[in-house]
């Protein structure tokens, strides 16, 4: 169960595009902004608000590779995995990641919710291939090196 | 307006929607799996491919008919990509027809074997899923799912429900309800018309005929058949009857041999619903309370008005439906030792309708504390029983329905068609039943293929406002102008399948626009051809009103309230 | 800023800003282009802006009367791999890879002297260049749509309306009828540049023609989802107000009032500047009603992508606006009949927007001097892979594969041999060598079996598998998949089986032409372009490497030991010293051997994870060819 800030957060949300089925998506991007992740409850509350139908609004939102009804990590890794990424080894990067991270294609997020690893499809800044985005923050020119110091120092190790 | 030539033969056509009626049309059954002209236009299977004679491939289905277009649907290359398509389907569906509720009936197996397809070069890699039996009248199999996505148009743009939709994407992608949640979880209405859409065996009847017939092997119990108005216009579909052909003397024939004691004519519970809804609509009116009224006969519409009307509740009718009528009653006669004899009783009752499978287990379905309607099987299970019996339909011996609740009058048989209780209802309020004044009420307007239809008739010096409708997201908008006091009626009734109860969710599939019209007709020439026009001169309604049902009126033929 | 409601203000301002600018003793632009704020760049812009207003000698820009020193956040200055990048005007010097500790250097030498820092020059074959009009990699282009990118503070309405900015909306306003702007985009042979290279102007014409409709709408696709492209992203970030002028002006045309622009998730920085522009406009009265005192009205609204590549696709897109599911829906009905929320609606990709103000101000003639006959005027290309410069650039339709790697490319990286270049990201398909001297255009690369598509050019050295880059291209493809229609959802994902199969070395005897079955029957059956165009990055490496598939399939090798289930490794007797390092880091223990004396490795055992060859110091493991 979460507690009414949520839904008073949503409230506010909601208010902000209006009640109506084209404000769907940039409110559950507002909420998985917020929390990193769209809580189920709060999107039955926002299908039930804005006047549409539940298995609709579970549609759209599993349709869109951003939202996730699962938390995320503290940090959220998205490795690029476009082409010009590709072409300049950013398997290779993900892998250490996920070697580091104890992580695989399946599971997603560090038990102790610090990390969660994705991949993505082109950040815009395919000159400095391969780049992975922390956050919103890009990385240029990765390496499995540099991405696993980079993963200790956001963990605050000391290397 | 204009000509085209299809595979070197030149077609006129008018107003076709599409490219692929004018082909039907034309007389070639182009294959498809996603099309349903009463459903928007999806463009999911892409077996209505054709080539032009630029060698370029459309959908047929999404494509206007031009002046002049040159046509050709069946090159090698599209025999050869409609097989692949169908080969690839296959590949990620658990193919086990020989076990399948829908062998036979599949649109799918069907075109696997008109295409001539022999094998299958890809492996299933899809992991089975868990079936949803949580509903009583339909069952799920996501494994069988094309996505077609049919289904979900029809919740959400006939019914207006939206209960079931697609979600995730890619091969991922399923149909299910929110969270993929269980149907009963839902709001879903039981009406059953997904299941009619359906191409396959993703969606199908919850089958009960186990309990039927294990019933019928109980030498110590009594099966007692009813059967619904709009079963003797379908039932003949899978026996090669002619389209609408009314088959109720056959059927009740057949129910005897398959073993049921007894076997009577909701239309006969039919004429007290009408005699019960008549007399209540008149209290209303004089009172002035609770109108406009609503009618209850089909659960799937009495489930819409409770979850998304809740404020209309008190409109909508007490009476009971016919089924509901018809078992309390039935149950109530046997209850007397003398008439039981020793016997338990099964009320069984033959349904077009998946909806009927929950309205029995309905709170208020209850009599004394027992439920009135015991087993609820539609159309479509009637006839597999019939299959699996070996009885030959179309040889049977016609025989009539049992006395003392056989005969009905013709008012009753029309609840089968959308308009049919309005126009009953009516009957019943004429002063006489010349044959002017029956065409009279005929010419009304509750009849016809209008999505809405508003007439209003002079009652005792006063104009009554009446709207028919079918199809819930219609009933939809009918109740939205209602509730806005942009529209004001006195009675409005709902059937929730398009159509009416002809085309409800238990009846047997694949009806083309046709058949849809046959059965119609088949009601009122059912209706023509009786000698009994309104419900109260139907005289063994008399003999129930001042036998059985004396004092307990209330009790059996009304519901306390719907939750 | 003050509101700009007539024609005349707006020109006082373009004359204000341009007296601002001659009282600029020098102006820093420093790049803050998505490749440069990664490599750190808005760190040296506060550092920059920091030595400045501490310096007593240097006046900052606040002080617009005196002669000053500006500093602004440029949009990409096209070079992004050498980022952080800075420019100083009016000396037109261009630094590269510029650090926090360069930055006093920049201002005591140049912003105070003029004096350029040489060794912050850009470099190439022991010359040293100090403008970038002599790099070649600039000076082999011709830039339009990014004439302002990299140029102007992507920030700065005023700077925008300074460099001429809205002067072309202004002409139209005032000076043409609607018909007249459509006829004019009409002639200049426009076509879009988001991949179909359909006619803008004829677009235009249809949506105007519906006189009848209460609403149209505007939209722009910045969903650029081609993995390997960005050069719509830099436009949105380096100089959105083009974008917006040259959408004002589509509403103009054809009579629509509304705007959208869908811009990809992706590009939370290009979101930014949007929505700063049109905060800007609208403040200024530039966006809204009655712009400049005329009848035209414009509103215009931003939505972010959500994570679905299929977005790009108009009808996809248009649904998903509407707060859908982004599935592709059957045409007719085309767009511009009805579009959003069903009403005629003009949908044009950002760059094809871009051009428009341009097209405006200077006509269809001079546009039509660009480019060549049939596809008129420049495309931008975001050109990476093995290249030496990657990057955005900017030239004329029909320039030639060999201009573009070796003139502004500067080669393969490395000096590596040429093998092939995808164009057209995962919907298009390779060119090779033999294309080298044809010219890009949209109809002569539709004959190799590829497409112009948005304009990603990802270059590819020797050392790439082509069949690993097909599966990888499907991989894609048929992950980005909307799952609507059969052909798509269910064939991509035989393919990609398929292509696994093969590049893992278990492909089978057939399996080539089971692919380019499949191929056929998608790209004439699935529904929409996604699924259409799926299969030409298989097809068109089979068409040119056909040997390399074969050698997967049959030899169960990979030539370029890209594909790892197809390594082989051995140790080489003759380096190795019999540590027993490898074989202790082998996962599978693969590897045997005495110490002291060569190790062995079954390739039975043997999980091709390549450990021994990364841990092995005396490189002693090697990969069999
Ligand atoms: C799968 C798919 C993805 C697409 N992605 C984009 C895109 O990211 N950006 C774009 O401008 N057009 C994209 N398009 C093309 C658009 O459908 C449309 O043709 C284009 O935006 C029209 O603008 P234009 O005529 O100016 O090019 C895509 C098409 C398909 C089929
Ligand atoms: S749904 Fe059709 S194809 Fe599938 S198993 Fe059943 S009969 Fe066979
Ligand atoms: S149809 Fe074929 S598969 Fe099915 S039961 Fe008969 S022989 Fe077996
Ligand atoms: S039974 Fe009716 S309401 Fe329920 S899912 Fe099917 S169509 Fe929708
Ligand atoms: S359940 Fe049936 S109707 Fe619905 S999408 Fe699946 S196959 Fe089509
Ligand atoms: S209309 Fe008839 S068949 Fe359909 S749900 Fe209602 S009662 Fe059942
Ligand atoms: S081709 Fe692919 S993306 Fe396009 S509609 Fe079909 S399944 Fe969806
Ligand atoms: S690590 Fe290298 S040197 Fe040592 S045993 Fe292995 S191959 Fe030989
Ligand atoms: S590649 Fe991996 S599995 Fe094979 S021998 Fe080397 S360490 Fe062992
Ligand atoms: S491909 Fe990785 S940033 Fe573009
Ligand atoms: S009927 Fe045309 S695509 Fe299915
Ligand atoms: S982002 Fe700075 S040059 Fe491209």
């Amino acid at each position: 169960m979460l507690d009414q800030s949520y839904y008073d957060k949503v409230d506010e949300i909601i208010e902000q595009y209006g009640r109506k089925e084209s404000s769907l998506i940039p409110i559950m991007q507002d909420i998985q902004g917020e929390y990193r992740y769209l809580p189920g409850e709060l999107l039955q509350y926002v299908a039930k608000e804005i006047g549409i139908r539940e298995a609709k609004a579970f549609s759209v939102a599993t349709f869109y590779e951003n939202f996730s009804f699962e938390p995320k990590g503290k940090y959220v890794i998205k490795v690029c995995d476009g082409t010009a990424c590709h072409v300049r080894k950013s398997t290779p990067v993900l892998e250490a990641l996920y070697k580091e991270l104890g992580l695989s294609k399946k599971k997603h997020t560090t038990e102790d919710m610090t990390f969660t690893v994705e991949t993505v499809s082109c950040l815009g800044a395919c000159g400095l291939a391969p780049t992975m985005m922390v956050n919103d923050e890009v990385h240029p020119a990765m390496t499995p090196e540099k991405a696993i110091a980079l993963v200790k120092e956001l963990r605050g190790d000391i290397v | 307006m204009g000509t085209m030539t299809i595979d070197g033969k030149r077609v006129t056509f008018t107003d076709e929607k599409n490219v692929l009626s004018v082909i039907r049309n034309a007389g070639i059954d182009l294959p498809t799996l996603c099309y349903h002209s009463e459903l928007s236009t999806f463009g999911a299977c892409r077996l209505c491919n054709v080539e032009d004679d630029r060698g370029k491939t459309f959908a047929s289905c999404s494509e206007e008919p031009r002046d002049g277009m040159v046509i050709y649907t069946n090159t090698l290359r599209l025999m050869k990509y409609r097989r692949t398509i169908v080969e690839l389907l296959l590949a990620a569906h658990c193919t086990d027809c020989s076990t399948c509720d829908k062998c036979g009936d599949c649109s799918l197996q069907r075109l696997a074997r008109r295409l001539g397809l022999r094998k299958v070069r890809f492996e299933n890699t899809k992991e089975r899923q868990p079936l949803d039996y949580s509903s009583p009248s339909i069952v799920r199999d996501p494994n069988k799912c094309i996505l077609c996505g049919d289904c979900v148009r029809m919740c959400a743009e006939v019914q207006g429900i939206g209960a079931i939709d697609f979600a995730f994407r890619g091969t991922e992608a399923v149909v299910t309800p929110s969270f993929m949640r269980k149907l009963s979880q839902t709001d879903c209405v039981n009406c059953g018309q997904c299941r009619v859409v359906c191409p396959t065996a993703a969606i199908t009847i919850r089958d009960n005929t186990e309990e039927v017939w294990e019933a019928i092997a109980d030498k110590n119990t009594r099966v007692v058949a009813q059967v619904a108005p709009a079963v003797r216009v379908a039932i003949g579909d899978a026996f090669g009857l002619p389209k609408g052909a009314n088959a109720m003397d056959a059927t009740v024939a057949i129910l005897h041999r398959l073993g049921f004691d007894e076997v009577y004519d909701t239309a006969f519970s039919a004429d007290l619903t009408v005699m019960e809804e008549s007399k209540e609509f008149l209290e209303r009116l004089e009172s002035g309370e609770n109108l406009p009224l609503l009618t209850s006969c089909c659960p799937a519409w009495v489930k819409l008005v409770s979850e998304r009307y809740p404020e209309f509740k008190d409109n909508i009718s007490t009476c009971r439906s016919p089924q509901g009528m018809f078992s309390a009653v039935l149950k109530e006669y046997y209850r007397d030792e003398a008439n039981a004899q020793g016997k338990k009783t099964v009320v069984v009752s033959v349904m077009p309708c998946t909806a009927k499978k929950m309205e029995a287990k309905r709170p208020n379905s209850f009599t004394k504390g027992e439920q009135d309607t015991d087993v609820v099987i539609t159309t479509t299970e009637l006839s597999k029983m019939i299959k699996e019996s070996g009885l030959a339909f179309d040889k049977i011996e016609p025989e009539s329905a049992d006395m003392p609740f056989g005969i009905a009058s013709g008012a009753g048989v029309i609840f089968g068609v959308t308009g049919g209780v309005t126009e009953a209802v009516i009957r019943r309020l004429m002063p006489d039943h010349k044959k002017d004044t029956l065409k009279m009420v005929s010419e009304l307007g509750a009849r016809g293929e209008d999505e809405i239809k508003e007439f209003s008739v002079d009652y005792k010096g006063r104009t009554l406002n009446i709207c028919v409708a079918s199809g819930l997201a219609t009933a939809q908008k009918v109740m939205d102008k209602v509730k806005s006091g942009e529209a004001h009626y006195d009675l409005i009734e709902i059937m929730a399948c398009y159509r009416g109860c002809v085309m409800g969710g238990g009846q047997p599939v694949n009806a083309g626009p046709r058949t849809k019209q046959a059965r119609q007709e088949g009601l009122y020439n059912a209706d023509n051809t009786t000698i009994i026009k309104k419900s109260d001169e139907n005289p063994m309604i008399q003999d129930v009103y001042d036998g059985i049902l004396k004092g307990k009126e209330h009790e059996l033929l009304h519901n306390e309230c719907f939750v | 800023m003050t509101t700009i409601e007539t024609r005349e203000t707006l020109s006082q301002i373009r004359q204000e800003e341009s007296d601002k600018r001659t009282k600029e003793k020098c102006r820093i632009l420093v790049c803050a282009g998505t490749g440069c704020v990664a490599t750190g760049s808005l760190k040296i812009y506060e550092e920059l802006k920091k030595l400045c207003e501490d310096d007593p000698d240097v006046e900052v820009e606040l002080q617009e009367h005196v002669e000053h020193v500006g500093i602004v956040k440029s949009g990409c200055q096209g070079f992004c791999e050498l980022g952080p990048l800075v420019r100083i005007e009016p000396y037109s010097y261009q630094y590269i890879k510029v650090q926090m500790e360069d930055c006093k250097e920049i201002v005591d030498r140049t912003v105070k002297l003029g004096e350029p820092v040489e060794r912050l020059f850009y470099e190439k074959n022991n010359k040293s260049y100090a403008h970038p009009k002599d790099i070649p990699y600039f000076a082999k282009q011709t830039r339009i749509v990014l004439e302002n990118c990299g140029n102007i503070d992507a920030e700065s309405l005023s700077e925008y309306i300074g460099v001429g900015g809205f002067s072309a909306l202004t002409k139209a306003l005032f000076e043409m009828s609607p018909e007249a702007v459509v006829d004019e985009v009409d002639k200049s042979g426009l076509r879009g540049r988001g991949g179909g290279g359909f006619p803008a102007g004829r677009k235009w014409k249809q949506v105007a023609a519906h006189k009848e409709a209460d609403v149209k709408y505007v939209v722009c696709n910045g969903d650029e989802g081609d993995p390997g492209a960005f050069m719509d992203g830099s436009v949105m970030e380096g100089d959105p107000y083009k974008l917006i002028e040259g959408m004002m002006l589509a509403g103009y045309a054809v009579g629509s009032s509304e705007g959208y622009i869908y811009v990809r998730a992706e590009y939370p920085m290009s979101v930014a500047r949007l929505k700063l522009a049109i905060a800007q406009l609208e403040e200024a009265k530039l966006l809204g009603d009655n712009i400049l005192g005329t009848d035209f009205c414009f509103h215009l609204h931003i939505n972010r992508g959500a994570g679905a590549f299929v977005c790009g696709e108009g009808s996809a897109l248009t649904a998903s606006i509407e707060g859908h599911r982004g599935m592709p829906r059957v045409k007719p009905p085309r767009t511009v009949d009805k579009g959003l929320w069903e009403k005629p609606t003009v949908l044009n990709n950002v760059e094809t927007y871009a051009n428009v103000p341009g097209i405006v101000m200077k006509g269809a003639d001079w546009f039509r001097t660009i480019g060549t006959e049939k596809s008129t005027g420049t495309k931008t290309f975001s050109l990476t892979g093995a290249i030496e410069n990657t990057g955005l650039i900017e030239v004329p339709m029909g320039t030639t594969l060999r201009e573009i790697i070796y003139d502004i490319g500067g080669g393969l990286k490395g000096n590596a041999e040429f093998k092939a270049v995808q164009i057209g990201g995962p919907s298009g398909g390779c060119l090779t060598e033999a294309q080298l001297d044809e010219p890009l255009d949209f109809d002569s690369v539709k004959k190799f079996g590829a497409i112009i598509g948005s304009g990603g050019l990802v270059v590819m050295d020797q050392s790439t598998c082509m069949v690993e880059v097909a599966r990888f291209f499907m991989s894609f493809t048929q992950r980005e998949s909307c799952g609507k229609c059969v052909p798509c959802r269910e064939g991509t994902k035989r393919m990609l089986e398929i292509l696994e199969r093969i590049v893992n070395g278990e492909g089978r005897e057939g399996d080539i032409e089971l692919l380019q079955e499949l191929a056929d029957m998608i790209c004439n059956t699935a529904l929409c372009g996604l699924g259409k165009s799926a299969p030409l990055p298989v097809l068109s490496t089979i068409k040119a490497f056909r040997e390399e598939y074969e050698e997967h399939i049959r030899d169960k090798k990979c030539r370029t030991h890209t594909c790892q289930a197809l390594r082989e490794f051995k140790i080489n007797p003759e380096f190795c010293i019999g540590c027993g390092k490898c074989a202790k880091n082998c996962p599978v223990g693969a590897i045997t051997g005495v110490r002291k004396q060569a190790y062995n490795i079954n390739n039975e055992l043997c999980i091709k994870c390549g450990a021994c060859k990364d841990n092995c110091a005396f490189d002693a493991v090697y990969v069999e060819v």
